[in-house]
């Protein structure tokens, strides 16, 4: 728990500020590290991606960050919310700030409504929590929400269980329940993974829409680099529950500084290039109870060299100020043949 | 899929409903009817004495017959379901009430809450069920007040323990996580968000529970320490049919037929609503 950096993010006070966050998980196999020393800066405003494969610690971080990690995880480090430390935080202080200030989606719509509860009575939930709206109110709240998220005939709708919904239509009610009380962050876990490749476009135009419109900060959680070149400004890339690379998308779109980075985009297809083999990171993630010795990512990486074996790269500042990479060869990574 | 989801909340068509809910609805509710009017359907007093017509068998002026008294064992039977329907709720609401809360309470709190529940459970379910109720009532002394209350203190265990499984199973879903997101108060996630999910098992076994409730009830009133002669309750006609069995079945058997038809109708209720509620799913 090194938060060796004291430069306070691009952002100053207004946004989000994670530094040195660590989760780890207490199991039978020994301590499982799901998220080690991530830190984010998201400025309000910004549509933050946070890259990696099933298991890296993306959805986990995100978790830290809404303190929902059960026993027997533990979460240390700090989480800055417009200069209040959310890890420090009373329940009741937190209660306050949850689904008011910073609100949250889920993966899978239908497992993330309340099957038994109508939709406009789930989105109605969140005012009574945070608002001193009367029900009539309340009523015109919600139908304005169904009306801002795109549900059509959303007054006949209101009343309507989840399970009448279609999948797209799930997501966009779970989004009204979540931009109820017009939030400063949005915190995004995989919010169109479960969705046909056609309502996710829609999704993800509807979530850049409203951040323009409500002028809020979003993360984005995902695995799939073609929406996170699609909606972010800045990218994190984690690998084995640490970031190793984070910039601007555009920069490490155009040039990866580190190999896992390089080996994510290189599988992809991507239009207006010549066709090509696609290239697969050989190897599986690690076990997050049994890393490998210094760079976690070596055993699968075609740069490691007997530095990588024995000591672990810190995340570092290359050219521009705001991209950061941990990798010893991250010039070479870079100066590397373009990936095809 | 959706459409049969859709029939079976949108409303009360008869169709929609499962048949086993509609044929014990209505037996209920002539049963509570019954219960509610008893003299408009019984043709004599329950407790008058008949000389005239003692231990007479099933005719068609006594189509039930009549007991060792003369008293007409159909009104009996009839003017027995107000005090049988009576146990039947009266003994298990308050355990399903309380059982609920404290299972919803249980479930979600976990840890040291639920240690302490377990040896609860554990103690009480180690004693035969009726063999406490007889012991409870026999402290308490007879009477159906005192019967309620010793259901009610061994009863709320079996529905606490229901809620607090299913509870248990509903907060480490997505929607309990959306809720505390939200900033929900975790009263507000355990009873208005996690209960409507969790409840269905403990509807289903209350309506198990009402038909039992009637068994025991009947149990106590046949040992007398449930309701009290001369009040017709099933229990006591068929205690008071025993001794002649051989030479006036029926005094004995009309009420025991008034038993089977009335717990059928929970049974059958019961298994409906279970089956209403996993369409809904």
């Amino acid at each position: 728990m090194t938060a060796m950096s004291e430069n306070i993010g691009p952002n100053g006070n207004a946004g989000l500020t994670v530094r040195g966050l660590t989760t780890t998980f207490d199991t039978s196999r020994g301590l499982a590290i799901a998220a080690a020393d991530v830190d984010l800066d998201v400025a309000p405003g910004e549509v933050v991606g946070l890259v990696g494969e099933s298991g890296s610690g993306k959805s986990v971080t995100l978790r830290s960050i809404m303190r929902l990690v059960r026993e027997p995880g533990h979460v240390s480090g700090r989480i800055d919310w417009r200069g209040r430390d959310l890890v420090a935080m009373s329940a009741e202080e937190l209660r306050r700030i949850h689904g008011s200030e910073i609100a949250m989606i889920f993966q899978e719509p239908m497992t993330a409504l309340n099957p038994v509860l109508p939709i406009g009575m789930q989105i109605e939930e969140n005012l009574i929590a945070h608002t001193p709206l009367n029900a009539g109110q309340r009523r015109a709240r919600a139908l304005e929400l169904m009306n801002i998220v795109g549900i059509p005939a959303a007054d006949r709708r209101l009343d309507e269980y989840p399970h009448q919904f279609s999948g797209g239509m799930r997501q966009r009610a779970m989004i009204a329940i979540a931009l109820a009380c017009s939030p400063k962050l949005l915190l995004a876990d995989e919010p169109t993974t479960a969705l046909d490749v056609t309502i996710q476009d829609q999704i993800l135009k509807l979530l850049l829409d409203l951040r323009d419109r409500l002028s809020m900060s979003v993360v984005l959680v995902t695995h799939d680099l073609g929406v996170v070149a699609a909606t972010c400004d800045r990218m994190a890339v984690m690998y084995a529950g640490r970031i190793v690379e984070t910039g601007t998308v555009a920069e490490i779109f155009a040039r990866p500084h580190h190999p896992y980075t390089r080996g994510l985009l290189g599988s992809v297809p991507r239009t207006g290039t010549s066709r090509t083999m696609l290239q697969s990171i050989e190897g599986t993630p690690p076990s997050l109870t049994n890393l490998p010795t210094g760079c976690a990512f070596h055993p699968r990486c075609s740069f490691a060299t007997d530095i990588c074996l024995k000591e672990r790269p810190a995340l570092e500042a290359v050219t521009p100020q705001i991209r950061k990479v941990a990798c010893f060869h991250h010039d070479r990574v870079a100066a590397a043949e373009a990936i095809l | 899929m959706s459409t049969v989801r859709a029939a079976a909340i949108s409303a009360f068509r008869l169709k929609a409903l499962p048949r086993s809910l509609v044929s014990g609805g209505i037996i209920l509710g002539l049963s509570l009817i019954v219960a509610i009017w008893p003299s408009l359907f019984a043709p004599y007093d329950p407790i008058t004495f008949d000389y005239n017509a003692l231990l007479a068998p099933p005719s068609w002026a006594h189509p039930f017959g009549t007991d060792s008294f003369g008293r007409d064992v159909l009104s009996r039977v009839i003017h027995a379901y107000t005090i049988n329907m009576q146990i039947a709720i009266f003994a298990t609401i308050g355990p399903f009430v309380f059982g609920t809360i404290v299972g919803a309470f249980v479930g979600y709190a976990g840890g040291i809450w639920e240690a302490i529940f377990g040896r609860i459970v554990d103690a009480t379910i180690t004693f035969p069920f009726l063999v406490l109720v007889i012991a409870i009532v026999s402290v308490l002394g007879p009477g159906l007040g005192n019967m309620y209350i010793a259901v009610g203190v061994v009863g709320w265990v079996f529905y606490a323990r229901l809620v607090a499984a299913e509870i248990k199973v509903q907060k480490r879903l997505d929607y309990a996580d959306a809720g505390r997101v939200m900033g929900y108060t975790p009263l507000r996630i355990v009873f208005r968000h996690l209960l409507p999910n969790a409840i269905t098992p403990a509807i289903v076994y209350w309506m198990t529970d009402m038909a039992l409730a009637i068994l025991l009830g009947s149990s106590l009133g046949y040992l007398g320490l449930g309701a009290q002669p001369p009040a017709a309750e099933w229990g006591v006609q068929i205690a008071d049919g025993k001794n002649f069995m051989n030479t006036a079945w029926w005094i004995s058997v009309f009420p025991g037929v008034a038993i089977v038809l009335t717990g059928l109708g929970f049974s059958l209720a019961g298994d409906g609503i279970a089956e209403l509620l996993r369409v809904r799913r």
